[in-house]
């Protein structure tokens, strides 16, 4: 029901949907997200009035024509469903609208995926790192960041 | 200024016997300064607990002020954000000092050997005993406490 | 005479609330900004303990994930390992046992209460009852011991397997737990009655910290500090996993979202969770013994030689002897624990000492290399955790390592909202508000 609804009001920037196991998903384009999350909570037969999860996959290993996804999780308290809604982002420009004016958890979460993807959200208000320090030189959970690269601020680097 | 060197070294004897009485003092009243970041914290709870009561040793009373302690017991792992916090607390304590690193996260890194984590804490700071385990049980606790009484009791001033 | 007094300048004071703070139970920095002892602003900086649990996931198997995931949240650690497995199963699509889920359950919910009971008595710790404490980890060390027996390890136990669990209950856990429950239950009536009516505790606890319903929606709350505003969800109700729907409990939600709903909730809470685990125990199904040997048992080291030198007749038809931590690798227990998937389930020692295939199985499933390798795709899978909904979102490309671990951390969205909850108190009641958020570092920054 919600994939029907969803594809019937945005229908040329839903790429592909599926349900494995159980679990609604749609990909989206990166334009229309924040229309997309708009509807999503004030729409009121899907009323997703939760943010549960915002966070992101670097899929340099997997042969796909992006790189990254932002995958955001959306609960719904009344209804008691949930979906899943992922946006495709290309190496070249890495970057999506943010979502924090319609909750405000998306600002951590968004800090947490710049520290550790180095993906951009336009219209953050604070946008640095949260798990890091800021001497750190890269995103260490993109795929190409080896696990033991350490930057020491004191002490032996090995 | 000569004479009077040489009247100490016949009290030889007195000096060790002095010493003895200062490091029996001292290792029975053990000001601790716990540092707890992590898991072992837990079992850092249940050796001060009433159960393995670590105050039947004499070091039940953390003192939660470095210029006022003398043993600093470094609990759960040592992030980079954190090393250099440790090191100025390290620096903050008067002589004499002691650290004991609980847990293997500090004694080694434990299994987290990425970019994050501080393999060890002897890089950092000198330690004076080791407790491994993860979590080490509160008998392993006990059993490097009384270690480092051992240590106390022989501690010179120089 | 009179006095003149002049104009002084007005500036706000920066009081950094460090990382190693004696009242904060983590690290954690706050920044205030303050204006004599009201607090104008706060800036909550977090990170201190991040150890890269989800780059660390992508290295070994899926098998290799459990020890890290019970380092999450520290102090209920089964709740974690179970969530992650559960997820695990569902990307495989497999079925577990009735007997594994009431095991499950079981093991949860004592979980549970260890983390209300730390939480509560750390948080009266610092507000100066001290004998709270002390009695409150009294009451936890009887839990550690059921489920060191049970287990083998008191804190990080990993005792989650893919389809089931590592081992099954020891004959007599029922007896023992029982006995432990009546202790438990005697130190939160004593508890009760020392602080639940008590004017200090009362007068700092009640009116601060308070967040409205429509805040905590917004920033995604779950768990107590959302029950406490008034909104009933609760994982275990709402979308039931394992065997809770046939479990009568109640949820404790409060009303006014203050430090001293939260406190009353969680008092409730461990009374309802020892109410299911009274339930499950009576509910258990006993589980089949598959019992067609001809009663002859023979001890594994034995059985191993015997099947180096080949004298392999015989050898299925006895039953090995393994340490009782390992029932559930006997033929005898197999089916209680294990689901019948051979993909992802170790096979029975029996098997595995006894001939080639069971070797095999072993094999596959646990050196480098090879390992389970479940079908490619992502899945969410959300349990109830002490702190909230505990999600993990396990992304798999069809090898035998995860692609991606995801953990959605349940303080990470209540530290979001800490420095829209302290401000405008007073500097002293950060120390109750941050006791009553329950923030465990290892689950914050993973």
């Amino acid at each position: 029901m919600i994939l029907e609804k969803i594809k019937a009001n945005f229908g040329q920037a839903v790429l592909e949907t599926h349900s494995f196991r159980g679990d609604d998903t749609a990909l989206v384009s990166r334009e229309k997200i924040f229309e997309l999350a708009k509807f999503l909570k004030e729409d009121p037969e899907l009323d997703f009035n939760i943010l549960m999860d915002l966070t992101a996959v670097d899929y340099l290993k997997m042969e796909k024509p992006y790189r990254y996804e932002v995958v955001y999780h959306f609960f719904s308290l009344a209804k008691k469903h949930r979906v899943r809604i992922k946006v495709p982002l290309t190496e070249e420009n890495p970057s999506v609208a943010t979502l924090t004016s319609l909750w405000p958890i998306a600002n951590w979460f968004e800090r947490e995926v710049w520290d550790m993807f180095g993906i951009r959200f336009e219209g953050h208000p604070n946008l640095k790192r949260i798990m890091m320090y800021e001497e750190f030189v890269g995103h260490p959970l993109r795929k190409d960041y080896p696990v033991r690269k350490r930057q020491p601020l004191i002490g032996p680097k090995n | 200024m000569i004479e009077k060197e040489a009247d100490l070294s016949s009290m030889g004897f007195f000096t060790t016997k002095v010493n003895d009485m200062v490091g029996w003092a001292r290792k029975y009243s053990i000001f601790q300064y716990p540092f707890v970041t992590a898991c072992c914290g837990m079992e850092y709870m249940a050796t001060a607990c009433s159960h393995y009561d670590v105050d039947r040793f004499g070091a039940g009373f953390p003192r939660f002020s470095p210029r006022q302690s003398d043993v600093l017991f470094v609990v759960g792992t040592i992030s980079h954000k954190l090393a250099p916090v440790l090191k100025r607390i390290y620096d903050q304590m008067t002589e004499p000092k002691w650290v004991v690193a609980f847990g293997v996260c500090t004694c080694t890194g434990g299994f987290y050997d990425n970019y994050a984590t501080v393999m060890g804490i002897d890089t950092l700071i000198p330690v004076d005993v080791y407790i491994p385990g993860c979590p080490p049980r509160p008998e392993n606790v006990l059993d490097g406490l009384m270690k480092l009484q051992e240590k106390i009791q022989s501690h010179h001033d120089s | 005479m009179t006095l003149e007094l002049k104009q002084t300048r007005k500036e706000s004071m920066f009081l950094n609330m460090g990382p190693s703070h004696p009242a904060m139970h983590g690290i954690i920095r706050i920044l205030l900004e303050l204006d004599g002892e009201t607090v104008v602003n706060s800036d909550v900086e977090i990170g201190y303990l991040h150890r890269a649990f989800e780059k660390m996931s992508e290295e070994g198997g899926y098998l290799q994930v459990i020890p890290y995931t019970d380092r999450l949240n520290y102090v209920s650690p089964l709740i974690n390992n179970f969530g992650y497995v559960s997820a695990v199963e569902k990307l495989f699509g497999i079925d577990i046992t009735e007997r594994t889920k009431y095991i499950r359950v079981i093991m949860s919910e004592i979980s549970r209460v260890t983390d209300h009971l730390t939480c509560v008595g750390a948080s009266a710790m610092e507000l100066g009852a001290f004998t709270v404490f002390l009695y409150m980890i009294k009451a936890r060390e009887f839990l550690y011991e059921l489920i060191e027996d049970v287990t083998g390890a008191r804190l990080t136990v990993s005792y989650a397997r893919v389809g089931g669990v590592k081992a099954d209950l020891t004959p007599d856990f029922k007896e023992k737990t029982l006995k432990a429950l009546t202790e438990t239950r005697k130190v939160l009536k004593e508890v009760n009655q020392l602080i639940t009516r008590n004017r200090i505790f009362v007068d700092r606890m009640k009116g601060v910290g308070v967040i409205s319903k429509e805040d905590a929606l917004a920033y995604g709350i779950t768990g107590p500090f959302l029950r406490s505003t008034g909104v009933d969800y609760d994982v275990r109700k709402d979308q039931p996993y394992y065997v809770y729907d046939r479990f009568d409990f109640d949820i404790p939600v409060g009303e006014k979202g203050d430090n001293y709903d939260r406190y009353l909730i969680r008092m409730e809470e461990m009374e309802q969770s020892l109410r299911i685990v009274e339930q499950g125990l009576e509910q258990i199904p006993q589980g089949d013994l598959n019992v067609d040997t001809e009663g002859r048992v023979i001890p594994a080291a034995q059985m191993v030689d015997e099947a180096k030198m080949g004298h392999t007749s015989g050898l299925i038809q006895l039953e090995v002897m393994t340490d009782p931590t390992l029932e559930g690798s006997t033929e005898r227990f197999y089916k209680n624990v294990n689901a019948c998937n051979k993909k992802t389930a170790m096979p029975p020692k029996e098997e595995t000492y006894g001939n080639i295939e069971g070797l095999m199985n072993h094999f596959k499933i646990v050196m480098g290399g090879h390992g389970i390798r479940p079908p490619q795709g992502e899945v969410y899978f959300a349990v109830e955790g002490a702190n909230g909904e505990l999600g993990f979102y396990v992304v798999s490309d069809g090898t035998d390592r995860p692609y991606r671990v995801r953990v959605r951390p349940p303080c990470f969205t209540i530290m979001a909202a800490l420095s829209k909850l302290i401000q405008g108190g007073s500097v002293a009641d950060i120390v109750p508000t941050f006791g009553s958020v329950n923030m465990i570092g290892g689950e914050l920054d993973r």
